[in-house]
């Protein structure tokens, strides 16, 4: 095991609390543009953990993420056997019938096991929590979705330029 | 191991500020607590997430998570939200001397 003592440090221990370089995040600005289950937990896991921690979260939907947020598809969502390398099944495999669908159901069952909610739940806490849930208004028009195809926590439907005013100051992150 | 002085109360904390020896906990250091991170008083609705997170990492040996305490403590997330604007995950331990919990919900 690698300890502290062994590998560089970024910040040393002189590097005093008033400096620039440790302050705090205070605002943390997510694109999710994956729709994937496998991809769609880490934008969600993340902006949740940072309003737990008081700090804002801002969601920015866009491409293929607005199925997170879409009525229809929220309780839908897949993981993703062709083109995943980090999945253990030859490319081949993983466009046998049911092999989407067999690894879904493992990945929601090792995420339950660890408590960590359905993806419409974790919408729901993320709202609860005062975190900004956004769509993209240029992937709702290439997707003909409607404000209404949507889950009512969300806050509105904006355009990029939008986006990046909302994340004025904040730490942006690309999912 | 640093030690600060709540009210009269030494008790043992990491570089976090989170206690290291829950059995160090009273009342008294949790609004001690309270007052250090700009949250006070502390109300009735306060009490009852803290009073909850004692109960249940008693129980469990480790401290709940901010999903657990919204679904048994009877105070909804929302409202964690609203008791503990600066971050209800740490928060809710820290003010009743346990270490911050390890779960991401």
């Amino acid at each position: 095991m690698t300890t502290t003592a062994d590998r560089p440090e970024v910040l040393t221990p002189a590097t005093p609390a008033s400096s620039p370089a440790r302050a705090p995040i205070e605002h943390l600005s997510i694109i999710v543009s994956k729709g994937t289950l496998d991809m769609a937990y880490p934008g969600l896991i993340l902006g949740n953990a940072a309003r737990m921690s008081g700090i804002d979260a801002t969601l920015f939907f866009t491409f293929w993420g607005l199925d997170i947020i879409t009525k229809k598809t929220i309780d839908h969502l897949h993981v993703a056997t062709v083109g995943n390398p980090s999945m253990q099944v030859p490319t081949l495999l993983g466009g046998l019938p049911g092999m989407e669908a067999f690894a879904t159901r493992m990945m929601k069952k090792e995420m339950d096991k660890l408590e960590i909610p359905p993806v419409r739940e974790m919408i729901e806490i993320l709202h609860d929590s005062g975190a900004r849930l956004y769509a993209c208004q240029m992937a709702m028009d290439m997707f003909k979705r409607r404000r209404e195809d949507l889950v009512p926590q969300v806050d509105d439907v904006i355009s990029a330029m939008d986006f990046f005013d909302k994340s004025a100051g904040a730490q942006v992150l690309f999912i | 191991m640093p030690t600060r002085e709540y009210r009269g109360h030494l008790v043992s904390v990491n570089d976090e500020g989170f206690m290291t020896d829950s059995g160090q906990w009273t009342r008294e250091v949790a609004e001690a607590i309270a007052e250090e991170v700009g949250l006070t008083p502390l109300g009735e609705r306060h009490w009852q997430v803290i009073d909850f997170c004692r109960q249940d990492a008693a129980r469990e040996g480790q401290p709940p998570g901010l999903r657990r305490i919204s679904k048994l403590s009877g105070v909804a997330m929302k409202e964690l939200y609203e008791l503990f604007p600066k971050g209800p995950g740490k928060l809710a331990a820290r003010l009743a001397g346990l270490p911050k919990p390890k779960g991401c919900i």
